[in-house]
């Protein structure tokens, strides 16, 4: 039977993981996702499995990799300057074709930063970060109860694509505790990987895992590869959710801590009667366009807001192609923003876009 | 009629390598695929192939293979063999991917006594690349990136791996070897073979530095190659074996 008990978020996703069927976690202590790590040595044995503590971020996410092609369910998680020295890897990782999660409890940044709470990775994330063309599946979970929902789907998805999927969180949801519904234990999934590397056995091929591809026209074959697994990803995958969107005239566009932030203020400007709604992306890779697009179509406009100087407003701005304004707000440096001035943002562009529709009418009419 | 004294292990694909005229990563790769062979591992050995010269490793030796990233064969080997301790695991590396930006993966694989092995080739240059200096270099030997030759002063002095890991307390078997005269080749042969033992029987590190010409970079002939390996790297580097575990023959 399904428990309901009060966890931390950091926490509940290191108990999803094991409960998805991870049983490897290779990781390097960094504020603030430690009870992450935590979690694992002291609970991954209790079931068999293994928690090793690595030298480096570096040495962590090549474990992973390395265990990947052994075909387990593996997992590392860091924060931003440890998801940068694991770039690499993710690299490797994506163009080696291999499934496994990778967990950012992001901090701020550039550079050393501080353990405060931002958005400010959300480049790196969805861009790349490491070096070529490749994406991960980036899921960013709003609630403790999606930290744990999320995981489990992405041990699925990463197998399903043979594809490393990102859980994005923020320091916020690392450390508030919510109660949780936890998932029965899934028996290990037995998934097959034909491709994992295990020994030849009785084989007449060795199996190889690798990303080299020194002739062109096989790397670009490779690549065209690639494009159309995240083509499918985007056709299947794409999650998001709508908050009072039906018949919204402004629409905040917002992910994670910052959504539910939005979700405060929409609540807050509706009471007032003025027709606002928030649009969460679950999937920044792949990007809910589609939503977006629409609305625009239908002639809302938008604010995005973030926890970061603006780096998802590009997204939004490229989804809304130019048919409406988008507006940004955002905090960074680990400043929270008030719902209240995230609602007077909303306001006042709800003010502005009613000036802009009754101005327009008359600008034909005086000429 | 004759009896058949010598034949290419079965592991080792039959197949023309890529490696220059007087390469010794060509000999290496036998013995590596005899001591295989012979303690019949292949069925159950998954190698890691390093960035540099011998990348394409996996081309030659007939087992499961996986290719990591500059320097990080040491971890990848880690996650393999934690995933799959009864499987035999396996890395080999250049000079520039163990000793240079591998550096931390090599000592914190060997530290932890991580039951894998580990063959270090030792050319004492970057092949690769076109022949840059490498931690291994030697003092006064001239590279792309040392025109003048290596100075202790402004490079450094050249890293003796074996005596550094020999200071750890986990290993269980550190050799150095060298491939540059047939005898040195039955020696090194013993060493690997060794190593790979090593693991099967579940006694953790293992570790053989083979030093080993490369004719294009330092820019001589393989018979000259030989003769500098002998004479320069050989006092620098000597051939020995740091540590055997008890029962290993
Ligand atoms: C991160 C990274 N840095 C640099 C390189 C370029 N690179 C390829 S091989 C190599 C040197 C390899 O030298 P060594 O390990 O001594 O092997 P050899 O070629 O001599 O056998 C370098 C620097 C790379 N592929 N990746
Ligand atoms: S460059 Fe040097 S190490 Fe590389 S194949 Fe040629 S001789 Fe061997």
């Amino acid at each position: 039977m399904a428990e309901k008990v009060l966890m931390k978020g950091n926490e509940a996703l290191a108990e999803a993981a094991i409960r998805a069927g991870c049983r490897f976690f290779f990781g390097y202590p960094i504020t603030p996702q430690n009870e992450l790590l935590e979690y694992m040595a002291r609970h991954l044995p209790e079931v068999g499995g293994t928690f090793l503590q690595s030298e480096s971020e570096i040495g962590a996410i090549n474990m992973v990799f390395g265990a990947a092609c052994a075909g387990v369910r593996v997992m590392t998680s860091s924060s931003g300057p440890g998801i940068s020295l694991k770039q690499e890897g993710v690299s490797y990782i994506a163009g080696s074709e291999l499934p496994a999660v990778i967990v950012n409890i992001m901090r701020t940044g550039p550079g050393l930063g501080g353990i405060a709470p931002t958005q400010s990775d959300y480049f790196q994330a969805t861009k790349g970060g490491g070096h070529g063309d490749y994406r991960l599946m980036v899921l960013a979970p709003a609630s403790v109860q999606e930290m744990v929902d999320l995981t489990a789907l992405a041990f699925e998805k990463a197998d399903e694509y043979r594809n490393p999927v990102l859980i994005l969180g923020d320091g916020v949801l690392g450390q508030m505790m919510e109660p949780v519904v936890l998932p029965e234990p899934s028996p290990e999934k037995t998934v097959e990987k034909p491709w994992a590397t295990t020994g030849k056995g009785d084989n007449e091929k060795a199996k190889l895992i690798t990303s080299l591809y020194i002739k062109p026209e096989e790397a670009e074959c490779f690549c065209d590869h690639l494009r159309a697994k995240y083509s499918a990803m985007e056709e299947r995958e794409t999650r998001f959710e709508c908050y009072r969107t039906d018949d919204a005239e402004i629409i905040a566009v917002a992910y994670g801590t910052a959504a539910r932030l939005c979700m405060a203020a929409v609540d807050m400007v509706r009471e007032k009667g003025i027709r606002v709604g928030l649009i969460r992306p679950i999937t920044l890779f792949p990007f809910p366009s589609a939503p977006l697009r629409e609305a625009a179509e239908g002639g809302a406009w938008f604010l995005t807001v973030e926890l970061s100087t603006g780096q998802m407003v590009e997204d939004v701005r490229l989804a809304v192609g130019g048919r409406q304004p988008v507006d940004f707000y955002g905090r960074s440096g680990g400043m929270v923003p008030d719902p209240r001035v995230i609602a007077a943002r909303l306001e006042e562009l709800a003010e502005k876009k009613a000036n802009a529709e009754t101005a327009q009418p008359n600008e034909g009419g005086a000429a | 009629m004759g009896t058949k004294v010598f034949s290419r292990p079965d592991c080792l694909r039959d197949v023309a390598t890529h490696y220059c005229p007087g390469c010794h990563h060509g000999i290496i790769h036998r013995l590596v695929a005899e001591a295989i062979d012979e303690l019949e591992l292949a069925p159950r050995t998954i190698g890691v192939a390093p960035v540099g010269c011998s990348v394409f490793i996996y081309d030659y030796i007939d087992t499961d293979f996986i290719q990591a990233s500059h320097g990080r064969a040491p971890a990848v080997a880690t996650g393999v063999k934690r995933a799959l301790p009864d499987r035999i695991v396996f890395t080999y590396q250049g000079d520039g991917d163990l000793a240079a930006i591998g550096t931390s993966e090599i000592i914190h694989t060997a530290a932890r006594g991580e039951n894998v092995t580990v063959i270090f080739v030792n050319n004492a240059i970057y092949g690769m690349t076109g022949g840059q200096s490498a931690p291994t270099t030697l003092l006064g030997q001239s590279t792309t990136t040392a025109p003048k030759g290596r100075d202790a002063g402004a490079d450094g002095a050249p890293i003796q791996v074996c005596e550094m890991l020999n200071t750890l307390q986990r290993p269980a078997f550190i050799s150095r070897v060298s491939v540059h005269t047939p005898a040195q080749v039955v020696r090194a042969k013993k060493a690997i073979r060794r190593a790979f033992q090593c693991q099967q029987e579940g006694k953790g590190f293992s570790f053989v530095e083979v030093l080993s010409a490369c004719p294009t970079n330092w820019g001589m002939t393989p018979l000259d190659a030989n003769k500098w390996l002998e004479q320069q790297m050989l006092p620098y580097y000597p051939i020995k074996d740091f540590r055997i575990p008890e029962g290993v023959q």
